[in-house]
């Protein structure tokens, strides 16, 4: 296993970068953690007050010091304390976690099915009406800023059309453990349905390429030759020629997904992990800023990880060829 | 599908494109004020003959106003995507020189992937602190990692080109070599890339710019328009919602079209 060895070397590597690059960014800003922290109450505080707060939070010590600890405290497992949410950083995100997930797995699960299928049914015939339709389709979604498409469906769908909530995981004024499953669902269908339809263009269109250049090769032109038909082909040989890129690209989607979602969240007013990342940033909460940052580029480079080892797994001839 | 005459689908939509462009850019010379204009007499008005797409809250022209986004957009486009095509081209040359620069700019390559550009994008633009300099630099910040991959590869090949070995082998220097025969052949690979990293940097402006960290709300920028329209949306206000948004998809098709079509012709 020397391989996963070298994987998980490499995650750390760069996981070690992404702290020092964070890190060096939080450092650079203009704005004072203490005076963020202070926030409105900042005038009421004297100068050598203010000098304590810096001091005991070690704002004196320089950068590569500060970063020392901050890593230090990173490998006992303490993210820091965020004073928009007043709790500690980690059980910030694990809390916010849990409610993007559900968003974030349904809609990763639609996208992926769903983008497959039509990639596999647009490339099984080159230029029919049904692929047009489709490639036109993927073409446009992959233009369609997120966040629009997002109010566009919550204008239609929620106020015109009064079907689904506009807003949150639950109704207003309900508390936490009341909510019923169902009305769960139904504040989370939207959400889900617009961050889904937005990830299927990029499969589609790999899944279609890949399709039509399986329908050229020598094996489609053999079966046709033995009297197969279109669909008959593209349902044997092209869902196992087209699956590879199909679970490679979802996987490494993984980052853009998260970034949909942080601007869905957003117009949908969802409590998860995304609308906490804008509160963190606009709100300058630079430990729980620092947190998410750290914590999705794991979520990311595992999904690279996993999108490198399935490849192996599908296709064996990639790991028994090489060196 | 093998296009009959690629150039001159090119050059079709070239010409739209900038027809487009350059109507937009008059379009600021001759609106220099109807963009702030307020007019109290008709706040959230439906578009009508008189209103061509509504207006804001303030009474603003909503079609003026989403002109001067989209035209903010472009500049912020622009300069993110040139900046962004210079970083790629330098880093993939930095990365051709050794071996252990190579690994290096892979490295950075792999951390910037492995954040999610939407987040790694207000990391930046908070260290800014925000404004269309820092969007601008976020943007190009973030979107040179595909290029730069796809330059170095060819910078790679093309080393091993026999025409490189024999300019080499006749005593040409390294700057003669590099600006006479691998920029020349990287160029076309620099515009495409441009041209395509080009939808994706306005679009980031505009997500930027609607979460609160890019160019500040008294801008007309489309992702301002679309943060205030976000307000207004459960009156049933679409209008202040529909058509900024609109603008920019129109523009994203377009550059997008031009850039493929471009790709096919060089």
């Amino acid at each position: 296993m020397p391989r996963i060895a070298m994987r998980l070397g490499r995650l750390a590597l760069v996981l070690l970068c992404v702290a020092l690059v964070s890190f060096g960014l939080m450092m650079l800003s203009p704005i004072d953690p203490v005076d963020a922290y202070l926030g409105p109450q900042v005038a009421q505080v004297s100068p050598e007050q203010r000098a304590l707060i810096a001091e005991r939070w070690g704002f004196d010590a320089p950068p590569a010091v500060q970063f020392g600890h901050w890593l230090r405290q990173l490998a006992s497992g303490d993210l820091g304390w965020s004073h928009v949410y007043n709790q500690p950083v980690s059980e910030v995100i694990g809390q916010r976690f849990q409610r993007s997930i559900v968003l974030l797995a349904s809609a990763w699960l639609v996208s992926a099915l769903l983008g497959f299928a039509l990639g596999v049914m647009a490339g099984a015939k080159e230029g029919s009406p049904l692929d047009k339709m489709i490639s036109t389709y993927a073409y446009l979604t992959a233009s369609t800023p997120a966040f629009w498409l997002a109010m566009l469906a919550v204008l239609l769908f929620s106020v015109t059309l009064g079907w689904a909530p506009t807003c949150c995981a639950g109704p207003a004024g309900v508390l936490d453990q009341d909510v019923t499953l169902t009305t769960r669902l139904h504040h989370l269908v939207l959400p889900v349905a617009t961050l889904a339809l937005l990830g299927i263009a990029n499969i589609t269109l790999h899944t279609r390429t890949r399709m039509l250049a399986l329908m050229r090769s020598d094996i489609a032109i053999h079966a046709f030759a033995q009297g197969a038909g279109r669909f008959d082909v593209a349902w044997r040989h092209g869902l196992r020629h087209a699956s590879l890129p199909a679970v490679t690209l979802a996987f490494a989607s993984l980052g853009e997904l998260f970034g949909g979602s942080i601007l869905i969240e957003q117009v949908f007013a969802y409590p998860g992990l995304g609308q906490a990342t804008v509160a963190a940033g606009l709100r300058s909460d630079i430990p729980l800023l620092l947190g998410i940052a750290l914590f999705t580029a794991l979520f990311v480079s595992i999904g690279n990880l996993v999108a490198d080892t399935l490849y192996g797994v599908i296709d064996p001839r990639l790991t028994t060829g090489g060196s | 599908m093998i296009t009959p005459q690629p150039r001159l689908r090119a050059m079709l939509s070239l010409s739209i494109t900038a027809v487009f462009i350059g109507g937009l850019i008059a379009s600021q010379w001759l609106l220099t004020d109807s963009v702030q204009r307020m007019q109290f007499g008709a706040r959230l008005a439906p578009p009508s003959l008189e209103h061509w797409l509504g207006t804001d809250a303030l009474g603003r022209e909503l079609w003026a106003r989403t002109l001067a986004g989209l035209a903010l957009s472009f500049w912020v486009g622009c300069l993110a995507a040139l900046l962004s095509t210079l970083i790629a081209l330098s880093l993939a040359a930095l990365a051709t020189l050794s071996a252990r620069l190579d690994a290096l700019v892979s490295l950075l390559i792999d951390t910037l992937l492995s954040v999610p550009h939407l987040i790694l994008l207000m990391l930046i633009a908070f260290a800014l602190g925000g404004g269309t300099q820092a969007v601008i630099i976020a943007v190009a910040v973030t979107h040179w990692p595909s290029l730069a991959r796809v330059l170095r590869a060819e910078l790679w090949q093309l080393r091993q080109a026999p025409y490189v070995h024999i300019s080499r082998a006749l005593g040409k220097s390294r700057w003669f070599v590099l600006h006479g025969h691998l920029l020349p052949h990287l160029l076309p690979h620099c515009l495409v890339g441009a041209l395509l990293l080009f939808p994706h940097a306005i679009l980031h402006e505009a997500a930027l710019t609607f979460l609160g960290f890019g160019l500040s709300p008294s801008q007309p920028a489309i992702g301002v328009l679309l943060a205030e329209a976000m307000r207004y949306l459960n009156g049933g206000y679409w209008w202040l919602g529909v058509f900024p948004g609109l603008g920019l998809l129109l523009m994203v098709l377009m550059f997008e079209r031009l850039s493929s079509q471009l790709r096919r012709a060089l």
